[in-house]
């Protein structure tokens, strides 16, 4: 087994997940972990869920905690960033000037959150959400009657809305596309979710572009139809933007994301790159794709690692996600994007249901609503390029597993 | 600290401590036991760290809750004492706890 001197650029979940695939794989040289955070590598998932409503400590995020990653002997470099990289010399600095050597590297840099580019929104109690940082410095002002604004009905804004409502703050929702998740769900899910925030008493508003933020500390939010909200604190959920800067100062191919091969490799083959930053071939859906996703970080992540061990292993798993929100669970599978039809299962107004996403008559993805179980059929169906009789789809006496070609 | 046992489905046995207070699937993946995967990180919303609880271990450990037995009752290796090991706090009372792991998570 080799004994080279592995350095991973990025202390997230892909950068820890990286970690532990290659000492599961048996190597045995040197490993760090390089994370501009000072924490150890986390979960984000839960920073809009549990870990925002107070019911989750931070210790409980960690991916590996210190004696794990003590026993496993992986070394984590907290607190600092890599300014450059030099493959050249197969070298990186640090911003603490300090030089190190590797002789594979892999980037698992993430993204950051995309900023409001409006007037105003550089105001103290204007918050992102991507960091452990970001939450404790929102939860403080999450009490009963406060007033926040959230601006982005994405699954950050709205799970922020979630919680927010049930910690008793007066939330209003902008979203400035004609409805929320846009972007990943069809118009009856959007249409679903957005009655859920507004009975759970959220002033949720589509179509409402965001023009500037008043004061600092912000006392209000200005809508484009020049109505003004009045805010106690605002959060911006509107996109992530990969960290490739690295990257591409580095001379690594770079297009929406560090370009990777089906193994995680970046145009340098010394290199890997797994998670957010990357773009990525997917063999299922025939093009290039980044995905934004716990799942794809850990997947792609044991890819890379396998890679930089000479191993043979091609990623090209179905990607799904999942999103918590009041009482109600959705999980997604696939990527719906270019479908021709939808086939409904169950009944909406029941708080249960599933959404089938077809392409010329194949699964090409699913939400499903508090039914863990067509979720789970819904994964099968979509790795199988199953055709089922959209009837039978749609009926939920029909059992999910029978239209599940063998 | 007590002990519980992972078995693999080759056979291979893992004998690690439990760590009272943390999820089981936490205890296998802190000790690098293969075939738990955990995407979703505990939240019960990925069902890729099916465990099959020994029989006289199930009245200890209990039943699958509903959100459980669904995201279960796709897999093909399921069995009557299947649990999702994120969904299984270790506790004194399970010390010596053994459970199997399937050849394939979903």
């Amino acid at each position: 087994m080799s004994t080279d001197n592995i350095v991973i650029v990025g202390g997230g979940q892909a950068g820890a997940t990286l970690a532990q695939e290659l000492r599961k794989l048996g190597f045995e040289g040197g490993l760090t972990i390089i994370g501009e955070e000072p924490q150890l590598p986390y979960r984000r998932p839960p920073l809009s869920k549990a870990y925002l409503a107070g019911e989750a400590s931070e210790e409980s995020l960690y991916v590996m905690k210190a004696p794990i990653l003590e026993k496993n002997n992986i070394s984590f470099r907290g607190g600092v960033r890599v300014t450059q990289i030099d493959r050249d010399n197969k070298t990186l600095t640090l911003d603490n000037g300090e030089t190190l050597n590797w002789d594979k590297l892999a980037l698992t840099t993430g993204g950051r959150a995309r900023p409001l580019p409006v007037q105003g929104a550089d105001a103290q109690n204007v918050f992102e959400l991507r960091s452990v940082a970001d939450v404790d410095a929102i939860r403080p002002h999450c009490q009963a009657g406060k007033r926040a604004v959230i601006i982005g009905g994405g699954f950050i804004g709205l799970e922020v809305a979630a919680v927010a409502r049930k910690l008793g703050v007066e939330v209003s929702v902008l979203e400035g596309l004609p409805r929320v998740l846009a972007r990943v769900t069809a118009p009856q899910v959007s249409e679903f979710f957005e009655t859920v925030h507004r009975d759970a008493g959220v002033d949720l508003r589509t179509g409402a572009a965001v023009t500037a933020i008043e004061g600092n500390p912000v006392s209000h939010v200005v809508l484009e139809s020049g109505e003004k909200l009045a805010a106690d604190f605002v959060v911006v959920g509107i996109g992530l933007i990969p960290n490739t800067e690295l990257a591409s100062m580095a001379g690594l191919e770079v297009d929406n994301g560090i370009v990777v091969d089906a193994q995680a490799r970046t145009s340098d083959p010394n290199v890997v790159a797994a998670g957010d930053c990357t773009n990525l071939p997917s063999a299922f859906y025939n093009r290039r794709i980044r995905l934004e996703s716990v799942n794809n970080a850990m997947e792609q992540a044991r890819t890379a690692a396998a890679t930089l061990l000479g191993q043979d292993k091609t990623y090209d798993a179905v990607p799904w996600f999942w999103s918590d929100q009041y009482d109600l669970k959705l999980q997604m599978v696939g990527l719906s994007e270019g479908y021709d039809n939808t086939v409904l299962r169950g009944d909406p107004a029941t708080r249960s249901f599933s959404l089938f996403y077809l392409k010329d008559g194949v699964v090409i993805a699913a939400d499903a609503v508090s039914q863990p179980k067509d979720f789970m059929a819904a994964k099968k169906l979509v790795a199988a390029r199953a055709a089922p009789d959209p009837e039978a789809l749609g009926n939920p006496d029909q059992a999910l597993a029978d239209l599940i070609p063998a | 600290m007590g002990k519980v046992t992972f078995i693999e489905h080759n056979g291979t046995a893992h004998e690690v401590e439990l760590e009272y207070g943390q999820p089981l699937m936490q205890i296998a993946v802190d000790n690098m036991v293969p075939g738990i995967d955990a995407d979703c990180g505990g939240e019960c919303a990925c069902g890729t760290c099916h465990v099959i609880v020994a029989d006289e271990w199930i009245g200890k450990t209990g039943q699958a809750g509903d959100d459980e037995k669904q995201m279960l009752d796709m897999t093909p290796e399921k069995a009557p004492s299947s649990r999702l090991a994120c969904q299984i706090v270790a506790s004194e009372e399970l010390d010596g706890l053994v459970v199997r792991l399937p050849e394939f998570q979903m």
